[in-house]
């Protein structure tokens, strides 16, 4: 049994994120990124049997699923919430894919959407985190990812210098990208290494920033494929995995669920990481970057902070790397900036990545992380020539 | 006496034990009768093997700082009294649990020996915390 070739993205909406939300709601925005990706793909609204959805953290219920299908005006053969944190995208696509292998439904829309304000009701945290993270004040997700970043540092000998390179670079991409929250300055190390101290030692512009916004995605069967009006992108390889919630319960801080769920994925596929075009790891911190790229097999263990010095990670790179900015200068908005990292693979392999082309871009390994390091959703896609 | 405004535990019928003896200012911990391991936070069976045989031990309260950091700027609105260490320190028994290191931020390392204090911040609650050993 695999996933390899049984189903393929066709389409995508993406919206450039705002700010301040003012009047918006995130349904709203779902529905407009519903209409923007299937008119994409080339179909009609009747054409999506499938849904898949994240619950927004501005407007969270239970039964979301069939509530926002019903907003949309959907009637759908197999539909579901995925909840594995920014890991959500990544495994919506090879769920739909699974879905679409056992004939449950032919063309799958993926959503995701949110906004930078808490809602109504926050959605609750799990009891054992209420009662043994939050009174020391392990709040939100800056401090485990601080406290990887030291014990990588403490390690491996990697440097401030080393991780504030990841968002230099991706900045330079962002500069090309008309969506991203930041493209209207290019950074230096220096830049980053002056901006703020958050957590030690992460600066400000190592941490995303929290913005408005939404991105849909249409899976479809290979029969749909067909008739799309774009290049298909195959998803060839998928892998997932989680061993731990909060990170001070996990086996390591510095090796992550990552390397399992790589390995499955490009097992799947046939292939190897030296074999992709383009890489788009999710970068809700810089050292989340050198995690995973060492950790999916593209440099040795420890070796991430060199790597990225040694290598030119822009569009126009040696090693392209998250050439839509990354989160860091897309911005987060909320599961969506996860869903930002799989929306840049497909343009990118369907050659619609404009002045920030990977040239012959064709195949790309896009991995969704969830939580402090926790949920791992890795991916290979394939544009077939 | 100001008022305490962070979050608080809320014990569990599974955690009871644990904070009822926080409050005695002992550190203790389960260990599972089948497989011998210590875990940290409470089970009501052993996340190794299952077994629920467990039963509480006090524990030495030392341990090493597994990783650190200095927040000087909190998420949540209860903590605006930043900078403080968090840390994640790995007891001397195994298990890992997070809490803060009270000392100078700047003189907080990773691997650093560390032993248990107690801060009884109201009167029904005591937090685990470290200080430099």
């Amino acid at each position: 049994m695999s996933l390899k070739g049984k189903a393929a993205a066709i389409g995508i909406g993406e919206l450039k994120p705002v700010k301040e939300p003012g009047d918006l709601t995130a349904l709203g925005l779902m529905a407009q990124v519903a209409a923007e990706a299937i008119a994409d793909a080339g179909l009609e609204k009747k054409d999506i049997d499938g849904f898949l959805v994240g619950v927004p953290f501005s407007d969270p219920g239970m039964i979301y699923p069939a509530s926002a299908a019903e907003v949309l005006g959907l009637n759908v053969r197999m539909l579901n919430q995925v909840d594995i944190g920014g890991a959500s995208p990544a495994g919506m696509i090879w769920r739909a894919a699974a879905a679409i292998d056992a004939g449950m439904c032919n063309a799958v829309l993926c959503i995701v959407a949110d906004l930078n304000k808490v809602g109504d009701q926050r959605p609750p945290v799990i009891s054992v985190q209420r009662e043994f993270e939050a009174p020391y004040g392990n709040i939100g997700a800056n401090c485990g990812y601080a406290m990887i970043a030291h014990r990588h540092m403490h390690e491996y000998g990697t440097t401030a210098r080393q991780m504030a390179k990841v968002a230099v670079d991706q900045r330079t991409s962002a500069l090309k990208n008309p969506l991203a929250t930041f493209n209207d300055k290019a950074l230096t190390i220096d830049d980053v290494l002056n901006s703020r101290m958050i957590v030690d030692p992460l600066h400000l512009y190592e941490i995303v920033s929290p913005v408005s916004g939404g991105a849909a995605i249409i899976v479809a069967s290979p029969e749909v494929a067909k008739r799309t009006k774009n290049p298909p992108i195959w998803l060839l390889g998928a892998g997932e995995y989680a061993n731990h919630s909060t990170i001070t319960y996990a086996p390591s801080i510095t090796e992550s669920p990552i390397k399992p769920a790589a390995a499955a994925a490009f097992k799947m596929a046939g292939l190897q990481p030296k074999d992709m075009d383009l890489a788009c790891p999710y970068d809700c911190y810089t050292i989340t970057v050198i995690v995973t790229l060492e950790d999916a097999g593209f440099c040795k263990k420890g070796e991430g902070g060199p790597f990225v010095m040694e290598h030119d990670l822009t569009y126009a790179g040696d090693f392209p790397c998250n050439t839509h900015g990354g989160q860091l200068s897309f911005g987060q908005p909320g599961l969506a900036g996860g869903m930002s990292h799989v929306t840049e693979a497909i343009r990118q392999l369907m050659g619609r990545g404009g002045e920030r082309q990977v040239k012959g871009a064709a195949l790309g390994y896009v991995n969704g992380n969830g939580g402090i390091m926790s949920e791992q959703s890795s991916l290979v896609l394939e544009r077939r020539s | 006496m100001s008022e305490y405004y962070k979050p608080l535990p809320k014990p569990s019928p599974t955690s009871r034990p644990f904070w009822e003896a926080t409050r005695r200012h002992e550190l203790t911990l389960q260990r599972c009768g089948a497989c011998r391991a210590y875990i940290y936070y409470p089970r009501d069976r052993c996340p190794k093997c299952f077994s629920d045989k467990l039963a509480w031990e006090r524990v030495s309260g030392r341990g090493k700082v597994y990783s650190f950091t200095v927040v000087r700027r909190a998420s949540s609105r209860a903590f605006s009294d930043a900078p403080y260490v968090l840390a994640i320190v790995e007891l001397a028994e195994g298990p890992r649990m997070t809490s803060n290191i009270i000392a100078a931020p700047e003189d907080v390392r990773v691997e650093m020996p560390v032993e248990v204090c107690f801060d009884d911040v109201t009167p029904d609650h005591t937090l685990v915390k470290f200080k430099p050993a």
